[in-house]
């Protein structure tokens, strides 16, 4: 009960905070929506099958994690700017339960996002969302936050000894946008990179959203998305035991 | 003697100081990977989608994305000073502002030439774009070209940033409009009429078509006429900015509000 109370108050505070901060609030909002704008150019004006719908859907979902990736990067690097890195660390409950509501609170921004996108997408462009799954759609939306916000975690655990983590965090945007299926079916891509995308939980995020709404069976896109998520949770938690445990062997938690 | 020192020696130690994306564990991230990224993702975005080849999305995302580097490093050089506490020291001078900010675009420029230059490299080798050997030459002008109309806005980008404490949203904000109404990603004839108006006022317009002709085989005595208009579009931009500039700081000094963060 404390656990669960720890991420419900750490969500709801941090979500507070990025509600109130320009660039992670308001930009991270309206920064996809340029390229959601491009996105509906090219397949209005192209001559693929695939429809508008499905690129609303992807540029929609490339916002939840344009929200996620740059933000979640520099996590714990915003503690350390803010001096209270030290404090969070120092605590008796476990630093990652501290650190994982904070991204999970940035990946539910991107809901903001999907829904701009696609209230863009029909005010704009005339794009119905049609859902031929309304109960699986709105399941698929909160398990793709929490995968993202998953990943954003493993994310903000990792470069944890970088200073300019959030570049680090920045680099990863575009690449998730293409491997994962956002706009472009992996069918496209060579071979190799599959796999890759198999491993991201955005991956099966996304096909789970598209499923539920185009049709098809999002149930094993969820599973997926449970798993992945998991699974980036419990590495994030064995690797934030050996970082903070290093960082303070060498006192090198402040990076100064 | 003076404004030639502060055009040359005071923009290149400003520009090291204040530009703290030159540590390259910034550089590499945001300026060498992110746009080659953006250029595969347009380029497997137009097949997805059935529009253009690749040499149109390289041409158009590798001049476009000298837009980051112009834009942000512009606007650093003025939130820089004001986070620094210096923005009060620098505008009490009795420094020629001429020299003073336009010294700052010089490097700003370069820097934006050789990110647009290199992703433009990259992404022709990893999508196996060629182009003719004597396209070459014009495209490093046409870069050039693009480089400097792109810090012209950056300046006056800068001169906002006197007023908007927000800098890189407004920057990301700019990059935005950028991307699709330049036609980096979509063909001006296929933007309504209204943003086609306002692409061929915008900088980067010209000298995406241009480079477009130049890769298409076209001999470069067909795209001056491009280039002249995106210059005279920089120009355009530079002069505004430094206007803006001037008129900023005069109200930050009547209202106090210089350094108000």
């Amino acid at each position: 009960m404390r656990t669960l109370r720890l991420l419900g108050i750490g969500w709801l505070f941090h979500f507070k905070m990025i509600m109130r901060s320009a660039f992670d609030g308001v930009g991270q909002v309206i920064y996809p929506l340029f390229f959601a704008t491009v996105a509906f150019f090219v397949f209005r004006a192209g001559d693929s099958p695939r429809t508008l719908l499905y690129a609303s859907l992807g540029a929609a979902v490339m916002g939840m994690w344009s929200a996620t990736s740059t933000t979640a990067g520099s996590a714990m690097q915003r503690e350390r700017w803010q001096g209270t890195l030290e404090a969070l660390v120092a605590t008796p409950a476990n630093f990652a339960l501290i650190l994982l509501p904070v991204t999970i609170a940035m990946a539910t921004i991107g809901i903001y996002s999907l829904v701009a996108t696609l209230l863009w997408g029909r005010l704009l462009f005339g794009i119905d969302l049609t859902v031929v799954h309304p109960l699986l759609f709105v399941l698929s939306i909160p398990a793709t936050v929490l995968t993202f916000g998953a990943l954003g975690f493993l994310f903000a655990v990792c470069f944890v000894r970088f200073r300019a983590a959030w570049a680090l965090g920045n680099m990863f945007e575009y690449p998730v946008w293409l491997i994962c299926g956002f706009l472009v079916p992996l069918t496209f891509f060579p071979a190799w990179v599959r796999p890759i995308s198999w491993i991201l939980a955005p991956t099966w995020g996304m096909n789970a959203i598209r499923e539920s709404s185009l049709g098809g069976s999002p149930l094993p896109d969820l599973i997926m998305c449970f798993v992945l998520g998991s699974a980036y949770i419990a590495l994030g938690f064995l690797v934030m035991e050996r970082l903070l445990r290093a960082a303070r062997e060498r006192a090198a938690l402040s990076l100064t | 003697m003076n404004s030639f020192r502060l055009f040359f020696v005071g923009g290149l130690t400003s520009y090291r100081a204040l530009f703290y994306w030159l540590s390259p564990t910034i550089y590499i991230p945001s300026l060498i990977v992110a746009p080659i990224f953006q250029i595969l993702l347009f380029a497997y975005i137009g097949r997805s989608a059935g529009l253009q080849s690749d040499v149109f999305y390289v041409t158009g995302n590798a001049i476009q994305y000298a837009a980051i580097p112009c834009l942000f490093a512009m606007s650093q050089t003025v939130s820089g000073e004001r986070y620094q506490n210096t923005l009060h020291a620098i505008l009490v001078s009795p420094a020629n502002r001429f020299p003073l900010f336009v010294g700052r675009a010089l490097p700003v420029m370069g820097n934006a030439a050789f990110v647009s230059a290199f992703s433009f490299a990259a992404g022709c080798v990893i999508l196996g774009v060629s182009l003719p050997a004597g396209s070459i030459p014009g495209l490093a002008v046409v870069i050039l070209v693009a480089a400097f109309s792109c810090t012209g806005l950056g300046l006056t980008n800068a001169a906002v940033s006197l007023r908007v404490r927000e800098n890189a949203v407004l920057s990301n904000v700019i990059f935005g409009f950028l991307l699709i109404f330049t036609g980096a990603n979509v063909p001006i004839s296929e933007l309504p009429t209204w943003m086609q108006d306002v692409s061929h006022v915008l900088p980067l317009t010209h000298a995406i078509q241009a480079a477009r002709d130049l890769a298409a085989g076209e001999p470069f005595s067909d795209v001056t006429g491009l280039l002249a208009t995106e210059l005279g579009i920089g120009i355009a931009y530079l002069a505004g900015g430094l206007a803006l500039l001037r008129v900023f700081e005069w109200q930050g000094r009547k209202h106090a509000t210089l350094e108000q963060l």
